[in-house]
């Protein structure tokens, strides 16, 4: 397929940051071709500079950063020179996008149809009627369950999977040569993501385009990438065929954000008796009901259906599942912030779902928990050492003892005691996550819930935190329930797995058992949808 | 960095302080520079300013000194800015507190509440109200506060509605802090910023309230207010402008000044905005 004539040639790019910025250049000296019929794969982390050549790409660099040196090679035209009304031109007709997040992407107010035909109509291609025509094809190819029905539908009534496959329908709609996708399968679910990055690996086959896929997730390079440029600080750090940099990487960095990967190595399994539970939940019940209005009828979603399951001291459960399966629920339950229909959380003897009021209060510091969002979990307001020490202290703790305590804690998550001073948010995501660790522990609870404690970071940083978690459970035999959607993750610091499918538990059992052997046929599902899974079987 | 550097920042913010001294210095100083007091008669009326030796800003209908009314008025104007605005807050902020953070029947039940003020007329009400209470500092102070309450409940409400579900909070409410210690440490700081803004705008329109119930006639008789003297220039503004003009640019530099402050308050407060300047 690859007849290597580049269709994009991006040529010692620099793009330079306004004053006081954290670097001086976005990008700095940036050069690659992305050829027809290939997926060129741009990797790294937040802040790495991998978005802005795409947006210098398509003119829509954020303000402020301006290009200093360099040349965007379209088609043998430099892009860099271009006026907004011919950028205007070239976006959609001959270049391509798609982005994260689906839903802010569509007008909500617009039906999908119409707003494909938009599309059309901006370039001003065809009759009203054949662009309908030509909408309804698109959503076809891009397979779109019921294509009549999801032409007349509005975006909130489809799926974020759906959402992501419109996108790709409005993207392709003009046939262009080059399609950028920036993170398209980031906000997705496990399975939802393979399918998005199976069509198109699809598409971009059938029609031949040159891809440039911008992503985060290593696991996702090794699903589609024909070549890869990993960058780090604004910079190319290695640049080559994918198999190449995948199996020998040249530069440390790629290597280390490699083995940063949570893999599927599955942990031993720990032998011996197993001691009495701590945490005991009986036939959990939730459901969620929305008040129906006048013409609408209420609505009644079932979050947790008959739940049962063990924990037992030191023990690390993980719940696994897909967004709606109910586990982030469970989670808050276990720690009281909601409160369950029916059944019973018995903790070390108390049951702990039919406390209520103050007697609920005190006994809350013996189960604590993790938040998933770095960036909401920490009041702004609040110094990080009050931030931890308030727990201890609304517990009769005296101040300047609770204050000495959260010195000694951020010491312990890796932060030192100076942090104790500083605000939040002068604190990188990855930072945040230790103070929302060390406040958990501040209380010395029996039982942690760390709600997709690491899914907001960076691979490497999320290998940092999943590696303190570890340190801290040898050292205070913590016991924790590990709620996440990423089951590398779970495969990673769990003993023990629960799958969870629409409130319900599908399966569970050790994490072998459930990597190595999974009996139900949803859990497989799951499995196989990780992204470069067949990769790391192959390097095995 | 202290917090009057970090104020000090905003370049507005330093004008309207300076701006709000040099008025608060004026209420201090009126009886010492005006020992007399500015009801009464002291030369011709209707002179125009600087004409005569003295009265540099001209006389009144009735030959008072324009200038004295300015500066003790200033006084009055001030303190029932202020206050009024302090008690609005006191009854406003709890109420909206207390309803957006359990919400519910008792949500419900305070909201009805606000609303039966709401539906009434703002002016209607206070002219009502110190009506009744027959006109006097004290009544209009309290007859500002209960027209200018509910907004802030309103405003209070939906920032703790939004801020409750936030993961702080939440992590609050788990480490076991009681709901009291929530609403006040947790929440309360994070909705200071548009609270601040808020006061500073009804600071500015209590003076002018006071001024609207003045001129109708319904001050204080024993007090020179600025809104006073400019209900009673009305009937003279084409052939006196200055009765009107110099209590109409007082009322004036004195709102802005509020807001310009109130502005530089919000940033001072905000720790993220202080460390980013810095």
């Amino acid at each position: 397929m690859n007849d290597n004539t580049p269709v994009l040639s991006i040529r010692g790019l620099t793009l330079a940051l306004p004053q006081g910025a954290d670097r001086d250049y976005a990008v700095e000296d940036v050069s690659y071709d992305v050829a027809r019929g290939e997926i060129m794969c741009v990797v790294g982390e937040s802040g790495s500079g991998k978005s802005m050549a795409a947006n210098a790409v398509m003119g829509l660099l954020p303000k402020g950063v301006r290009p200093t040196a360099g040349e965007v090679l379209f088609d043998g035209q430099d892009l860099l020179t271009l006026s907004e009304k011919q950028h205007r031109q070239l976006r959609g007709l001959r270049i391509g996008m798609i982005f994260q997040e689906p839903m802010t992407a569509l007008n909500p107010l617009m039906r999908v149809g119409a707003q494909i035909a938009e599309v059309f109509e901006a370039h001003g291609k065809y009759s009203g009627s054949e662009r309908q025509e030509k909408a309804l094809a698109l959503l076809e190819e891009v397979g779109i369950p019921q294509p009549e029905r999801a032409i007349r539908a509005y975006p909130f009534q489809l799926s974020g999977g759906q959402r992501q496959r419109v996108m790709i329908a409005m993207a392709l709609a003009l046939e262009p040569e080059l399609l950028i996708a920036d993170e398209p399968t980031t906000a997705l679910d496990v399975t939802t993501q393979a399918q998005i990055l199976e069509l198109i690996r699809d598409l971009q086959k059938r029609r031949g385009m040159a891809v440039m896929f911008i992503t985060h997730d290593f696991g996702v390079v090794a699903e589609v990438a024909t070549r890869v440029c990993v960058m780090r600080f604004g910079q190319i750090v290695e640049l080559g065929m994918a198999d190449e940099v995948l199996d020998n990487p040249r530069h440390d960095y790629t290597r280390a954000l490699l083995e940063a990967i949570p893999s599927n190595r599955v942990p031993e399994a720990r032998g011996g008796e197993r001691p009495a539970p701590l945490l005991e939940v009986r036939n959990l019940n939730k459901v969620f009901r929305s008040r129906g209005g006048l013409f609408k009828p209420a609505r009644e979603v079932r979050a947790l259906d008959d739940v049962s399951f063990t924990l037992a001291p030191g023990e690390t459960v993980g719940i696994v599942g897909e967004s709606g399966s109910g586990k982030s629920t469970l989670g808050r339950c276990v720690v009281r912030l909601e409160r369950p229909d029916s059944g019973t959380l018995a903790l070390a003897g108390t049951d702990f779902s039919a406390l209520r009021g103050d007697v609920l209060r005190r006994e809350r510091h013996r189960v604590q928990m993790i938040f998933q969002d770095p960036y909401a979990s920490l009041n702004p307001r609040h110094r990080v050492g009050y931030a931890i020490a308030q727990g201890p202290m609304a517990n009769g703790v005296p101040k300047d003892k609770a204050m000495r305590q959260a010195e000694e804690l951020l010491e312990l998550v890796g932060l030192g005691a100076v942090a104790v001073d500083r605000f939040p948010h002068e604190f990188s995501g990855g930072q945040r996550q230790r103070i929302g660790i060390a406040r958990a522990l501040a209380l010395n609870p029996e039982l942690i819930v760390a709600d997709e404690a690491v899914s907001a970071l960076d691979v490497s940083i999320q290998a940092q935190v999943l590696e303190l978690l570890e340190e801290l459970k040898q050292k205070l035999s913590l016991s924790l329930l590990f709620i996440t959607h990423d089951l590398r993750v779970a495969a990673q610091i769990c003993d023990t797995i629960i799958v969870m499918q629409q409130g319900r538990i599908v399966e569970q059992g050790t994490a072998q058992e459930v990597f190595l052997n999974p009996r139900e046929a949803y859990t497989r599902q799951l499995l196989d949808a990780i992204p470069g899974r067949a990769h790391e079987a192959a390097m095995a | 960095m202290s917090f009057f550097a970090r104020f000090a920042q905003n370049r507005g913010a330093l004008v309207g302080l300076v701006i709000l001294l040099a008025i608060v210095l004026m209420a201090i100083l009126a009886p010492l520079l005006y020992p007399e007091s500015p009801w009464r008669m002291v030369q011709r009326p209707f002179l125009a300013p600087l004409e005569a030796e003295g009265f540099w800003l001209g006389t009144d209908t009735m030959g008072r000194d324009v200038a004295a009314g300015l500066m003790h008025g200033a006084w009055v104007s001030l303190l029932i800015g202020l206050i009024s605005t302090s008690v609005a807050l006191l009854i406003g902020v709890p109420l909206g507190a207390v309803a957006g953070y359990y919400g519910g029947l008792i949500d419900d039940a305070l909201m009805r509440f606000t609303e039966f003020f709401q539906t009434i007329p703002n002016f209607a009400l206070a002219i009502v109200l110190v009506a009744i209470m027959q006109p006097s500092v004290a009544s209009i102070v309290l007859a500002i506060a209960i027209v200018s309450w509910p907004p802030v409940a309103r405003l209070v409400r939906a920032e703790f509605m939004s801020l409750r579900h936030r993961e702080y909070v939440e992590a609050a409410r788990l480490v076991g802090q009681t709901n009291r210690t929530i609403i006040l440490k947790q929440i309360l700081p994070n909705t200071l910023s548009p609270i601040i803004v808020l006061a500073s705008l009804m600071v500015a329109t209590a003076i002018l309230l006071e001024s609207a119930l003045s001129f109708l006639g319904l001050g204080d008789p024993n007090v020179m207010s600025w809104g006073y003297m400019i209900g009673a220039a009305r009937t003279v503004i084409r052939q006196a402008w200055w009765l009107s003009f110099f209590p109409g640019v007082a009322i004036l530099l004195t709102v802005l000044a509020l807001n310009l402050v109130g502005e530089g308050l919000d940033d001072a407060l905000n720790p993220k905005l202080a460390r980013e300047r810095s």
